[in-house]
């Protein structure tokens, strides 16, 4: 086991170089629903064994869970229609299956989808590598089938990682990793081959941990969610930051719920100099403009 | 089977405390404090520089903040080293603002890996306080004495060649302490201890080295306990830090000097949306007159020459 994962180097928020986005916004803003399918009686893996907290059936979990899909997920893209932000699906690639409908309204919207496994009742510890690359590749075809997309992006099914996951992200072409928290700009990830750069994705504007872990009310959220956005929006003046908002339509969909939601979009998308986009667009404007200089910039320092 | 008889007997039942590592003192009869200047209120910020191995076993306990997932934890990982590569930055530029000068609780561990971090802290003239050598080298009863003072030396040691400080303050990772911890930063010159949290002001604590101070580090006015623990707001972290310093400011007026000690995460309190609520806590302090920004060594020093 390594003390470090030894994906990236250290680099201080201070004295980088400056990052621009298109048409001279200071904020990247995207919004990144997880569309999840939680399995009734999965599996036990072997290493993390706690999916559901009952005995299975777990009825009040799973419902609950089961909600977003039913009746959340409808009322979380009205609200992102009154304000045209485009989400990026952290999408359970088996909900192809259970729920095209879900897929087809998405996808009629101009969304990205990203890979969030199998089902999020599938973890990756004790993956072989060769089975952890199936699951990339059955993502893969799973989305270019239902939607015509090509995966760019990973979010690991229940944030499950193995030591082997980011190189093979790189090695089967995908771009980008939400998995890594350690920062609010995209940076280069150290990868065997090929290129992969880290996303910020957000565990601390993420509903579920607003409203799961910290207990938060809905205009607490809405607060929050305006606040992270005057902060990035005031450094972005000095160099281009990034804000996500991670959802799950289970808890952001509730009729109670999704109205705070809405206001703190509508105070986003008011600014000017947002750039309302999504994972893919980033990721690639990211690369064409940042990429070369930022992992020069980081290995002059390492070297300094 | 009923208990032992010796469960019902009790040795230490006499006045005072039930050890003899400090005496029993009451706050409000003791002699009051003059401050520099006349100040009624030292302010003692105290932000944690922290690494958190992702290999870490979390034994004998997981000190708070510590990884919760099975290996490789990155969710938690990079959540935590994100305080000392972007959130410490954004607490510098509130402090700085503020002329506040920070006393910086720092694994020996971030010190080296992190050479960088340790000038932003020196430069600034802020002190560095020993804070172990990472997240998972606790000190805890039942840690063989040889182990610890190898960790103690590690850390100390470390963090003087590193910064180039005579490096006088402790605190233990998770304030945990073992029963040699005290005597065992005494004899690395250690001065005073941040880990007990059961007065206002210093007190001496003895040791097999000869007398050493506790110093106030609130384990309430934190943080990652107000935000992480209890689950309050933004809004009532600022509410409560204003709240103590004002109960303190008020105290001071009939009692002498007071300190106001604030614990801070970088990884929590420099997110961004909760930046400009520690800016509010701070300005609100820093806006009174009669308060006096100091590191704990210049607290100590200012009251050992009244002791």
């Amino acid at each position: 086991m390594k003390s470090d994962p030894g994906l990236y180097d250290y680099w201080p928020y201070v004295d980088r170089p400056t990052l621009t986005w298109p048409n001279g916004a200071r904020v990247a803003f995207w919004v990144a629903p997880n569309i999840e399918f939680y399995e009734l009686a999965p599996p036990v893996n072997p290493v993390w064994k706690g999916v559901w907290a009952r005995p299975v059936p777990d009825v009040q979990a799973y419902s609950h869970r089961d909600y977003g899909n039913r009746a959340g997920v409808w009322r979380m893209m009205e609200a992102m229609d009154r304000y045209a932000v485009r989400g990026s699906v952290s999408l359970n690639v088996a909900l192809c299956d259970h729920h095209p409908e879900i897929i087809e309204a998405c996808a009629a919207r101009g969304w990205e989808f990203f890979s969030h496994g199998i089902y999020n009742t599938r973890f990756t510890y004790d993956m072989s590598r060769e089975q952890e690359r199936e699951i990339i590749e059955d993502s893969k075809r799973s989305i270019k089938e239902h939607t015509g997309q090509d995966l760019a992006g990973w979010l690991a099914p229940a944030l499950t990682n193995t030591e082997h996951t980011m190189d093979l992200l790189a090695e089967c072409g995908l771009k980008y990793t939400c998995d890594l928290f350690h920062d609010d700009q995209p940076l280069p990830v150290k990868v065997r081959s090929g290129r992969l750069i880290s996303l910020p994705y957000s565990l601390e504007m993420n509903d579920i941990i607003v409203y799961s872990y910290y207990f938060g009310t809905p205009r607490h959220y809405r607060d929050v969610l305006r606040a992270q956005f005057d902060q990035l929006y005031a450094e972005g003046a000095r160099s281009g930051t990034v804000m996500c908002i991670p959802l799950h339509p289970f808890l952001v969909g509730q009729p109670h719920r999704v109205e705070a939601f809405a206001e703190a979009l509508e105070y986003i998308t008011s600014h000017d100099g947002v750039w309302v986009t999504t994972g893919r667009e980033i990721a690639d404007w990211y690369y064409a403009h940042h990429y070369d200089a930022v992992a020069a910039a980081i290995a002059a320092r390492a070297g300094a | 089977m009923p208990v032992p008889a010796d469960y019902l007997r009790y040795p230490h039942r006499s006045r005072g405390m039930d050890h003899d590592r400090y005496e029993w003192s009451i706050l409000f009869r003791r002699k009051p404090v003059d401050w520099p200047g006349g100040a009624r209120v030292a302010l003692l910020v105290v932000p944690a520089l922290e690494w958190f191995p992702l290999d870490m076993t979390g034994k004998p306990f997981r000190a708070p903040g510590g990884l919760e997932r099975p290996y490789p934890d990155y969710r938690y990982y990079t959540s935590r080293d994100y305080g000392n590569r972007v959130g410490v930055f954004r607490v510098m530029e509130v402090l700085d603002d503020l002329g506040i000068r920070a006393s910086v609780a720092m694994n020996s561990a971030v010190a080296e890996r992190h050479p960088f971090l340790v000038r932003e802290v020196t430069r600034r003239g802020w002190e560095v306080v020993a804070h172990g050598v990472h997240m998972d080298r606790l000190h805890y009863g039942g840690l063989a004495v040889d182990q610890e003072r190898q960790q103690v030396r590690e850390s100390v040691g470390t963090l003087r060649r590193l910064s180039g400080q005579p490096v006088t303050g402790w605190l233990s990772p998770a304030r945990s302490e073992s029963d040699n911890t005290l005597d065992l930063v005494a004899a690395e010159g250690i001065e005073y201890v941040c880990d007990w949290v059961n007065d206002d002001m210093p007190y001496p604590i003895r040791t097999a080295h000869g007398p050493i101070y506790a110093m106030p580090h609130s384990h309430e006015i934190d943080d990652r306990v107000i935000l992480l623990d209890l689950h309050h707001t933004e809004a009532e972290f600022v509410e409560q830090v204003c709240d103590q310093f004002d109960g303190l400011y008020r105290e001071a007026g009939r009692h002498g000097g007071r300190i106001m000690a604030i614990t801070l995460h970088p990884w929590v309190i420099g997110q961004p949306y909760r930046v400009r609520p520690l800016r509010e806590a701070l300005s609100h302090v820093m806006r009174h007159a009669g308060v006096w920004s100091a590191t704990g060594a210049e607290i100590l020093a200012a009251f050992r020459a009244q002791a």
